[in-house]
Formats: structure tokens, sequence, C-alpha cells
């Protein structure tokens, strides 16, 4: 790529990345060893009211590994990651066009139940939002919530969730305590716990250590490398060393375009773009 | 040139005293300061009024006699001592006079009197002199001086009357109970019984207007049968009363008094009697004590002037709980759907405003559209379609507790709305979003996420709406407030509770001893103390209240991440 063509993306990304977009996508085949894919982005476009956010987004998300999903601030990560358990329907003035599949089912096409959407595909916040309620309930919440009553099946998911999110140990003899006492770093293990209770397939996880200290980020770094063995995670960070660690997958993202996506080690060492090379080498962001 | 220009100029940091004084802001200190000085020291000047004039009334203070120039003598318990106002002459505020209780307002036709200290020549407190409070015409003051029980006599003087009285008083206080028994449950339920029996035969003449074909003969026969058992039950009840009545009423005293000769009073009709100038201190404070109990826990007696005001703490107590328990709800809901339903946009601006203004209208207002709404419409509605038997007496068709608490739920239910609106928006987004990330339905999302975490400040709502609604009197008074309640809103008497019934009301109780009292000077301490009472009783609602809030505070407190 010479420079003067960097140029050209840097003044004008849209029209060139869209072809880049394509050319990646395909050549995902080979780039990407083939794995099942999870969650199918096609042609997504989302605006706030006037304000445009994603520009056709394409993707595939590939299922049991970690996709992580970088970029300067504001270019629409969160959105992203949003719009894959219909979060944002509950934003006034969002439209999003395009279609989202995860198995064969389009989410946003009009027969679809949001609620079993959200059910298997769960979701863990850059600011941890326990309940104000027991450690306990904090984690059945989605259980109860689906209807289940039964004491042995919810202590058996609590304890299940809880060994799955390594905080078991720190809270078994305190389960009836405050959601709200535990540390920062363990509420949002316990959040992570609250996520995975319900058993979904897909977890999105939203900067889940930006608030944390980096022995915490570690546990929490630990604890998703051991869940991608059963779940699909989708993560959003700011910490590249980070997205470099956990995820077999990164995208980059740039005002709303996906740039760059694929296998992690290669988009951090041999970065096809001048733009995603910029950003990870830190010369803008 | 200006005198601004020959100031001297300052080097930049300098500054004057008055530059410094305000940049360091302490007039703005004094300012606000001083306000709400003002407004404590009002506010704490207006409780000191009430508790030093109420808390008083209940001290048994001596009883003095003094004999005057004239050679009259009186007994009474000192009131109070003041300069005679005599303006324009040499005299003015020179003398003074004092005002006695004199009591005995059967003998007298008044109760209280003043006399100018100029006139008396001798003063003592005899230690044989006596304060009997009594079931009519207020106190007795004076000596006893014969004891009959049966028409027989007993004892005389003090010294062997006095060791008598004691269990005398006991007992009647036992059958004064016996009597009220029999008068308010027995017969109450006879009575009860034979207005049930009317009202079955009234409705069988309505429903024989509408079939005139049919054959009512036999149900007239077995209402006649219950009626006619009724009855029977009524005189011997009543007989038993009579007899009750006459073994208690056996025992009387007679008493001397420098007023007017003597009186003799039946034991049964003596509720209290204490030699005021033979008590210690300690004494004085048992009956104080006891004084201050039966004013809680009794009811009114002599139009309210006398006895206690229980009915009225119930009325409130109970008032206020209906009324929360009509408003909060209510008030909640809609905040519900103002803040969670409704798109947010100038009709619901708007609406709050409205919401917001709803407090400004006076409250009689209220009162006047719960008379014409509630009252009249409502429950002149149900009366033609439940109760067409008992007109033209109405049972829902007028005043009654229901009807008061739902125009004091309308009245405060702006309050509830706005303070859980406010509890509602500070719930923050990030735990909603958790909950819906779950899986959560809204309806889910907001029982068991939002409510829970806006309760804190919808009990504040709750507590603001009690005291507003517990001080309220004007929309009362036309929707089911009395001077005096036969009965209570909730008895022993099927179903229990009985909306329908009027009430009694601390603050109507002010009013009405206050401002109606054919005995103003008697029932001014009456005022206070029921002022008093009102006071503790919202100060208790509210202490509960906000126990629970902080309790529910606590446990949903957000924490530092
Ligand atoms: N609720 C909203 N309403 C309107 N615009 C929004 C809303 N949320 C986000 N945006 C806009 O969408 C754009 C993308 O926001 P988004 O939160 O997805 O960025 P991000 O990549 O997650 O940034 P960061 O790394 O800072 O979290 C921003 O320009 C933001 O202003
Ligand atoms: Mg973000």
């Amino acid at each position: 790529m010479n420079m003067i063509e960097t140029n050209t993306a840097r003044h004008d990304p849209g029209i060139r990345i869209r072809t880049e977009v394509r050319s990646f996508e395909a050549a995902s085949g080979t780039a990407v060893p083939p794995v099942k894919t999870s969650i199918d982005l096609k042609q997504v476009n989302l605006s706030y009211g006037d304000n445009q956010v994603l520009f056709d987004v394409s993707m595939k998300i590939g299922e049991r590994m970690v996709t992580a999903l970088i970029g300067p601030s504001g270019c629409g990560k969160s959105t992203l990651l949003r719009c894959l358990n219909r979060m944002n329907d509950l934003i006034d003035n969002t439209e999003i066009k395009g279609s989202i599949k995860v198995g064969d089912r389009n989410i946003y096409a009009a027969d679809t139940d949001v609620i079993e959407v959200r059910r298997r595909i769960g979701m863990v916040f850059q600011k941890s939002n326990p309940f104000p309620k027991s450690i306990y309930e904090n984690v059945v919440y989605g259980l109860r919530i689906a209807g289940i009553t039964d004491k042995a099946t919810l202590d058996e998911a609590c304890e299940r969730s809880l060994k799955s999110a390594a905080l078991w140990d720190e809270v078994k003899d305190r389960l009836s305590e405050s959601g709200l006492s535990l540390s920062g770093g363990q509420q949002q293990r316990l959040c992570i716990a609250r996520a995975i209770a319900v058993e979904p397939e897909i977890v999105l996880m939203d900067e889940p250590c930006s608030a944390l200290d980096p022995i915490a980020t570690l546990k929490i770094e630990e604890l998703i490398y051991d869940l991608k063995k059963h779940y699909t995670i989708v993560i959003v960070t700011h910490n590249l060393q980070q997205a470099a660690r956990v995820s077999d997958r990164t995208a980059f993202f740039w005002l709303g375009r996906l740039v760059e996506y694929g296998n992690t080690p290669e988009v951090f060492t041999k970065p096809k773009e001048k733009l995603t090379e910029d950003y990870i080498t830190g010369r803008f962001g | 040139m200006n005198a601004g220009d020959e100031r001297p100029r300052r080097d930049i940091g300098a500054t004057g005293p008055l530059r410094t004084l305000l940049r360091r802001g302490d007039p703005y200190i004094w300012f606000t300061g001083s306000a709400l000085g003002i407004s404590l020291l009002l506010i704490g000047g207006l409780i000191a009024v009430v508790l030093i004039n109420g808390l008083g009334f209940f001290w048994p203070g001596p009883l003095v006699r003094v004999t005057l120039k004239d050679e009259s003598q009186w007994t009474g318990e000192m009131m109070r001592r003041e300069p005679i106002p005599k303006p324009g002459t040499p005299e003015h505020l020179k003398h003074h006079r004092i005002q006695l209780k004199v009591g005995n307002r059967d003998l007298l036709g008044y109760d209280f009197k003043w006399i100018d200290e100029s006139e008396i020549t001798a003063r003592d407190e005899p230690r044989d002199l006596v304060y009997v409070e009594r079931r009519e015409y207020g106190a007795l003051i004076g000596t006893p001086a014969l004891l009959t029980v049966d028409g027989a006599e007993k004892a005389r003087e003090m010294k062997r009357i006095w060791p008598e009285l004691k269990s005398l008083i006991e007992r009647a206080r036992s059958d004064r109970a016996l009597v009220r028994k029999i008068e308010k449950d027995r017969i109450g339920a006879i009575n009860r019984r034979i207005e049930r029996a009317r009202l079955r035969e009234r409705r069988l003449d309505l429903a024989a207007q509408r079939q005139p074909e049919r054959d009512f003969s036999a149900e007239r026969a077995e209402i006649a049968r219950l009626r006619e058992r009724s009855q029977e039950e009524y005189r011997r009840a009543q007989a038993e009363l009579e007899e009750v009545v006459r073994r208690a009423a056996g025992a009387s005293v007679t008493f001397a008094t420098t007023s007017g000769g003597d009186k003799e009073l039946r034991t049964l009709d003596i509720y209290r009697v204490y030699a005021a100038n033979r008590l210690s201190f300690f004494g004085r404070l048992r009956i104080y004590g006891a004084r201050l109990w039966s004013f809680i826990v009794d009811d009114p007696r002599e139009s309210n002037t006398e006895g206690g005001v229980f009915p009225a703490i119930f009325g409130t107590v109970m008032m206020v709980m209906l009324m929360s328990l009509l408003a909060v709800p209510f008030g909640v809901v809609a905040a519900l759907y103002l803040r969670e339903y409704a798109k947010q946009g100038s009709l619901v601006r708007l609406v709050r405003i409205a919401v917001n203004n709803l407090a400004g209208v006076p409250s009689i207002v209220f009162g006047v559209f719960g008379l014409g709404f509630f009252v009249y419409m409502i429950g002149g509605t149900i009366d033609q379609v439940f109760f067409a038997e008992a007109l033209p007496t109405p049972t829902f068709g007028t005043g009654g507790i229901l009807w008061a608490s739902l125009t004091l739920g309308l009245l405060t239910v702006p309050v509830v709305i706005v303070a859980a609106e406010e509890a509602l928006a500070a719930v923050p987004q990030s735990m909603r979003e958790a909950s819906y990330a779950c899986g959560a339905t809204k309806f889910q999302t907001i029982w068991k996420v939002v409510l829970p975490a806006a309760l804190p400040g919808i009990l504040t709502g709750l507590i603001l709406a009690m005291a507003r609604g517990a001080g309220e009197v004007a929309p009362l008074m036309i929707t089911g407030v009395v001077k005096i309640a036969p009965d209570l809103p909730l008895d022993g008497d099927f179903p229990f509770l009985h909306i329908e019934r009027k009430f009694m009301h601390l603050g109507f109780h002010i009013y009405d001893v206050g401002f109606q009292s054919p005995n103003v000077e008697a029932a001014k301490p009456m005022v206070y103390t029921t002022t008093i009472l009102l006071l503790i009783i919202v100060l208790l609602l509210n202490m509960t209240a906000i126990v629970v809030r902080n309790r529910l505070r606590r446990k949903y407190k957000t924490s530092a991440f």
C-alpha cells in the first residue's frame, strides 16, 4: 500500500474501506481457519436519528471463539455489540438496516422474539451493574425471569455459574449478602456469572475490564479464556494487549466502518491496512 | 472627572476589606443563615407554645379557698394571675386579679371566676378539699360530707369517708364498664337485628310492588317472629341493665361546697377524686399520668369538652392509613405510566406540570368535589342499587370514612406521583439494561428491578402525603367527619370494617372544641393537648415510614463501583 492510497483513505475512508472489507470477506475462507459461523452480519447500517453510526458492516463471527472489536472511541463498537442482542431497541429513534443472523435466524426479522434473543445472547457491561439484591438472586435472576422456581435447579445453576465465573470460592459462604458488597472486580465477575447462568450461546462483553485493576483484569481474561470452550464471545476493548491476549480474531473499526478483520496474530503483526497499523502502533487513536 | 478615577489603583491581589468580606462570602452566610434561623424560631415557638399550654393541663394544682370582703368564700384551682387593665386611670395594671377554676357548673352556671386580689381578706388551702371528675357538668370542688349506701348513712366527715371512697370508685369503674358492655354489645346487637328485620321487610315491600302476584306471607311471618324474639330479648337486656344500674347506683356521696350548698353524687358518676392539697409531688405525678392516659384512651364526654379523644385518634390514624392505601398504589401506577411507558414528549411534560400544580388547588375544592362526586354520585348510586331498602336513610350516600379517605387520597396523589416519578427516574439505566440483557420483559424489569430500587423514593412520597393528609380538616368536614361518632369505623360487629361510617378526627376535634364549644375557657387547654397528639401521631406515622425507608436504602444503596 503506497502513501497516496493511505492519504486517500484518511480523507475519504468510505469508498476505500468498503472495497477492502469485501476483499477480506472474499478471502476469509483462506485467511481464517474454517469454523462454524455463529453470527453473520450483512450490510448492517445503523443511525441514531440523523446520525449514522455504522456503515455497511458485514462480518462472520465464529462459534466458540473470542472475537475482539477494537477501534478509537466513538467508532461504533458498543453500538455494534448492542445490535447483536437488540439492546439498541431500548434507544428511541434507532434505525437499523441489513441483517444479523444468529444460527439460521435473522434476529431483526419481524417475527423475532426479542426476549428469546436476549436470553440466548448474554451481555456484560462496561460498568458492573449488579442488582441491589443478594449474590444468589443476582445470579439466578435470568432463571427466575424465565419462570424457573425449582430450588434445586436454581441452586445448581448458581453454583455452576459462579464456578464458571471463578467467583464461587470467594462468595460461597456469603451468597445471601448484597451483590453490591463485593469489590469492583468481583462485581464484574458476578455480572458474568449472571450472564452465563441462563446458558446463552453467545456472550457479549463491552469493555468488561475498563474499571478494574490489573489483577482483576487478569482474572477476567483467564475467565474469558475458559469460557470460550462453551460460549461464543464478542468483546469490545480499548486495551490492545488484552485483545491480543484473549482473542482469536480481531476486528478493527474506524468511524463506523469495519476496516480490517482477521486472525488476531495477523492483525497485530501483519496488518493489511495502513489505518490498522497506525492504530495498533499508537500513531493515532 | 468622577470619583472612580480618583480611587488609588491597587496591586494585583490586593483587596479592600469590603471586597474580602464579599469574597469570603460571610454576608451570604449571615443572610441565608438568618432566613433559616427565623423559620426555625417561628416553628420552635409554635411548638413551645403548644407544649407549654397543652402539657400543663393535666397537672393537678393545689386547691385554694379565698374569703372576700363581703364574707363570701370561693374554692377552686388557681389558673393564673394577671394585672388588671384600667386604661387611662393611674390604677392601670397596678392591681392584680386571679382566675380560679371554681368548677361546680351545675350550681354556679360557670366554671371560672376572676377575683380582684384587693377583695381578698384570707386565703388558705384546706386539706379536706377534693377535686371530683364526674360524668356531667365538669369538675366538682368541695368537701365530702356524707356517704350513703342504699339510702342508709355509712359515714360522715372527710376522714371517715375518704378511706371508703377509694374502693367505691374502683367499683364504679367496673360497673360503668359492665353497663357499657350491656348497652353497646348486647342491646346494640339486638338493635341491629331489629334494624335488619325492618330492612328485610322493606325489601319484601319493594319486591311485592314489583311482583304483585307472588305470595310473601311466609317470609313476612318469619320476620314477624324474628322481630318478636328480638323485642323480647331487648326487654330482658333492658331489665338486666336497669338492675345493674340500680345496684351500682346505690352508693352516693354528698359534697359540701362554698358556692351554692351541697351536691349529692352517685359514685357511679364519679370518674376520679383526689384531695389536691394532700398530694405529694409523686402523688401529683401519678394523677397527671393517669389523666394523660385517660385522655388518650377514653371516649369524650360532655360534647367533647371532657374525657378523652380516643375515637378521634383512631379515626385520624385509620383515615390516614386508608388514604395512603388508596393514594400510594394509584400514584405509583400513574408515575410508572408517565415515566416508563408514555412517550416522553410535550404532552407528558404538560401532564407533569398539571400534576405539580394540583398541589396548589385549595383543599376545600377537593372536599366539594369529593362531596359531589364520591358521596352524592357514587355513594348515591351504590345506595340505589344495593341499599334501596334503607332509603331514604343513606348508607353510602352520605359522608363516611371511605369517601373522606378517597377525597384526601385525591388531594395527596399528586405528591405521590411527583415523588415516585423522581424515584423512578433516579434508577440507573444500567440496572434496567442488565435486566433486559438477562431476557426480562419490560414489565418484569419494572416489577423486579425498577420498583424495588425506587421504593425508598416512593416512601418519601408516602411520608409527604401522610403529613399533608393528616393535617387537612376542611375537605373532611363535608365528606364524613363528625363531632361525635357513636361507633368506631372498625369494631367487633360483622363485617368489622365499616367504611361507610362517619368518624372523628383530631384536626376537626381541635376546631370543634376550640371554636364550637359552649365552654371555651374549659376547652382551651384541650385544643393544645389535641394539637400535641395530632403532631405526635403524624410524627409517629412518619417515623415508621422513615425507618422502613432507611432500611430499604441500606439494602438498595448503590456501591462505589
Ligand atoms: N444513545 C445514543 N443516542 C445517540 N447517539 C449515540 C448513542 N449512543 C452512541 N451514540 C453515538 O454513536 C457513536 C458510536 O458510539 P459507541 O458508543 O458505539 O462508540 P464506541 O466505539 O463504543 O466508543 P467507546 O470506545 O468510547 O465506548 C458515537 O458518535 C455516539 O455519539
Ligand atoms: Mg463503548
